[in-house]
């Protein structure tokens, strides 16, 4: 059962999914995440559980919103404008404080765009793209060992927080496969136990029971609005605390720092070897949790820090993040690439000497 | 080669993902990393098909290639298309039976297969992918023989089994 | 002493937002008490609408859920796959249902999903102030057909029940009218007819409800219970559209 076995990306992540309780998925079809609906309707009957191939993204997301108010696991996926339609749900959720794991193996746009890896909806998954004030915490996995670990986790999360998580990932790590070790799967949840773990869930109140349930984002008074957006934001601030997530190495005396997540963090790695062996000493914060943002990190640049880059595929999303980390006391720059096309380590190496070179570093 | 960088490439239903994946499914046999990166495209036959296989002793940073050590063309477009990334001394494989151009490059070490040829003689030309995969495993040594045996029984299971004989067969046809 | 009318335990009693002489109150009641009588008021899960009966979850004493305009049929389909016994029912208004939840409606249908979806037909837009709906007749003034809806500009009314019925997955169909206690009658039991169907997972089942909207079309209450009889019921006609074969 632990033993490591070579899987693509969307299966590895769909099974991660199972073997974390979800027994219910929603999705419609679009590329580069189509193994991931292909391998639910086939496994999750067999778990007891259930898939609807949904007419699309928008009501995809609402037939998880039903399930997951209803105490079921659920877990739903989709590529950029599949998530841009979803976003609707999304507020919902958040409003009504219903747990769900949402997964984008992201693509290019704007508009359609083309199918290749992109990171251009950085802003749509740290910011929402819903209405409102609401807040979704982000892991962004940059292989699959940790995109399995990070959605067996979050499906864990989701119910602990009655919040939606994310996952951001992109076509490249949906795409890819890679040795990977599977996570035992967590006991089977009777549904006439749900009540017991979900005590809010639309289950009906059975014959003795008077209390009944409702699940509700409409809240029409002023003042009763502001009550419950500030008891939400009261669990963002403690999420801010407990979830965020950050690998970095060689900060303490680095001339330059790379930011970057997901696969960019990878290729950045490359990069950090070339430059090293030139004598650039070159360190790397990666976030795992886009939100929350881990900005904390960024107090430990050294004073010799020349410049701090912001890797990306995009035209500069993350690096407004940097930027709100590193504040005033070093100059950001962006190395991005977008529209579907991967920078190789020696690009972002070259890039890197070239904007040394022009801030007189 | 300590992490062999390698491209498979031809059109689609030449089975080009397979030997891939059977390289990294062989290299997670022997404990080694491996990523396989597939090139997805809207085409669902003929267009293009390529993938990257990385096989290291060490975590791979990147599934994607930019130079490479070995490619494996099994058209004349993939040829074009990839023979520009390999490393001088690097290694190319044609399969002669569909490329009757020779390459561009004089500074890598060409392998002809005439893979089409070879499937033909043993009575089916879709095993051309595994005599193609015989012939690079028997050149590269990347992984060993045995491990992609082990995975030809793996992949040739079940309701594929009658085939298993004729892949090992194609497997051990190509001698130098 | 006998009571002759008493409260149903399906409501929760207190005073609605509803407009005098609104029949969201009638329907309400209906779908309720049938629940009560049918002893599945603790077994039932209901999905309300985006528009006047937004707030359906204050006065239907079921586990509710509120869904975002025109989603309920995809919300109600994910809590069944959950709990295939309760019965889970969607309350929807036209501009929900036919507008912009238009393919959530004909999707849940076609899949045959064993949900019951009650359709409240009163030809307008009533939270939002009257704009025109995709049942408005020809002719109807709406703020948003000031001198009347025309087929030029905005196509021919949609009837849904019509439409619905060619879908195989739609097994039981019906349209009732909240006009008179003889229909009012009717109408509680196609609901409960509905409800039934459901219940024995025959496939999706489906009740319009034509209904009424005095503030929205500017007449009194009894004004618009004769535009209901006069100008919709020739455009909506009342029957039963389809059943369950085998199941009469």
């Amino acid at each position: 059962m632990s033993e490591k076995v070579l899987m693509k990306g969307n299966e590895a992540f769909s099974e991660a999914a199972i073997r974390g309780g979800c027994r219910y998925y929603f999705g419609y079809p679009i590329t580069p995440q189509n193994e991931i609906p292909e391998y639910m309707s086939r496994e999750l009957p067999k778990h007891g559980g259930s898939f609807i191939q949904a007419e699309s993204e928008i009501c995809a997301i609402n037939m998880a919103y039903g399930a997951a108010a209803a105490g079921g696991r659920v877990f739903i996926t989709s590529s950029s404008p599949g998530i841009a339609l979803m976003q609707e749900g999304l507020s919902f959720l958040a409003s009504a404080e219903v747990p769900t794991v949402v997964m984008n193996v992201s693509r290019c746009g704007p508009g359609i765009g083309g199918i290749q890896p992109g990171q251009a909806d950085y802003f749509q998954a740290t910011r929402g793209g819903g209405n409102g004030d609401y807040r979704i915490p982000v892991f962004a996995p940059a292989s699959l060992q940790e995109g399995v670990d990070l959605v067996f986790e979050a499906m864990e999360l989701s119910d602990k927080w009655r919040n939606p998580f994310f996952i951001f990932t992109d076509g490249i790590l949906g795409q890819m496969m890679e040795p990977v070790k599977l996570p035992e799967k967590l006991p089977d949840i009777k549904r006439e136990d749900i009540k017991k773990h979900k005590p809010w869930a639309l289950t009906g109140y059975g014959e003795n029971d008077a209390e009944r349930n409702t699940v509700i984002s409409l809240r029409i008074q002023p003042d009763v609005l502001e009550k419950h957006v500030h008891k939400l934001f009261e669990k963002y601030e403690r999420a801010e605390k407990e979830l965020c997530r950050v690998e970095s190495f060689g900060l303490e005396d680095a001339d330059v720092v790379i930011v970057a997540y997901g696969i960019v963090a990878r290729i950045a790695k490359e990069a950090i070897e070339i430059l090293a062996e030139q004598g650039i000493k070159v360190g790397l914060i990666r976030p795992i949790s886009l939100w929350p943002f881990p900005y904390n990190e960024f107090k430990k640049l050294s004073r010799n820090t020349k410049v701090v880059i912001s890797a990306e595929l995009s035209m500069g999303q993350l690096i407004e993040d940097v930027k709100l980390g590193v504040g005033e006391r070093f100059p950001v720059r962006l190395v991005g690439r977008t529209g579907g096309m991967i920078p190789s380590s020696l690009e972002i190496a070259e890039r890197t000497k070239k904007i040394l070179e022009e801030i007189g570093g | 080669m300590g992490a062999p960088k390698m491209f498979f490439a031809g059109s689609g239903g030449q089975g080009i993902l397979l030997m891939g994946q059977m390289i990294g499914a062989a290299a997670m046999l022997e404990g080694k990393e491996a990523t396989f990166f597939p090139s997805y495209g809207p085409e669902m036959r003929g267009g293009t098909a390529n993938c990257t296989v990385i096989v290291s002793d060490k975590p791979i940073s990147s599934p994607l290639i930019f130079e490479s050590d070995c490619v494996v063309a099994m058209t004349l477009p993939s040829m074009h298309k990839f023979e520009q990334t390999l490393k001088p001394g690097g290694l190319l494989m044609l399969n002669t039976s569909l490329i009757r151009h020779a390459p561009k490059r004089n500074d890598i070490n060409v392998i002809e297969v005439p893979v089409t040829e070879l499937a033909n003689e043993l009575g089916n030309s879709r095993v051309a992918n595994i005599i193609m995969l015989g012939a690079f495993i028997r050149a590269t040594n990347v992984v060993s023989p045995e491990n992609i045996e082990k995975i030809i029984h793996d992949v040739f299971s079940g309701q594929r089994s009658a085939l298993l004989e004729l892949n090992l067969k194609a497997f051990n046809f190509w001698q130098q | 002493m006998q009571p002759i009318f008493e409260y149903t335990k399906g409501m929760i009693p207190g005073e609605t937002n509803y407009c005098p002489g609104c029949t969201h109150g009638i329907s309400h009641r209906l779908i309720m008490e049938t629940l009560d009588e049918m002893g599945k008021l603790g077994h039932t899960i209901g999905v309300g609408p985006i528009g006047c009966s937004v707030l359906a979850h204050k006065y239907m004493n079921v586990d509710m859920l509120e869904a975002a305009h025109g989603r309920a049929p995809a919300v109600a389909s994910g809590i069944k796959r959950v709990h295939s016994d309760s019965l889970v029912f969607t309350y929807q208004g036209d501009g929900d249902l036919a507008s912009i939840g238009a393919a959530e409606i004909i999707h849940a249908a076609a899949r045959g999903e064993k949900i019951t979806t009650f359709f409240i037909n009163n030809a307008i837009y009533g939270m939002t102030g009257g704009q025109m709906a995709p049942t408005t007749l020809i002719g109807q003034k709406s703020t948003t057909t000031q001198s009347g809806r025309t087929i030029e500009h905005a196509g021919a009314p949609m009837r849904v029940c019509e439409l619905l019925a060619t879908l195989d997955g739609a097994v039981y169909v019906e349209r009732v009218a909240l006009n008179s206690p003889a229909n009012i009658g009717k109408a509680k039991k196609a609901a409960r007819r509905a409800f039934e169907i459901q219940d024995k997972k025959l496939g999706f089942s489906f009740v319009e409800f034509i209904s009424t909207c005095p503030t929205n079309w500017g007449v009194s209450p009894i004004d618009a219970m004769s535009f209901l009889t006069e100008k919709m019921l020739p455009y909506f006609p009342l029957g039963v559209f389809k059943t369950p074969e085998g199941e009469k």
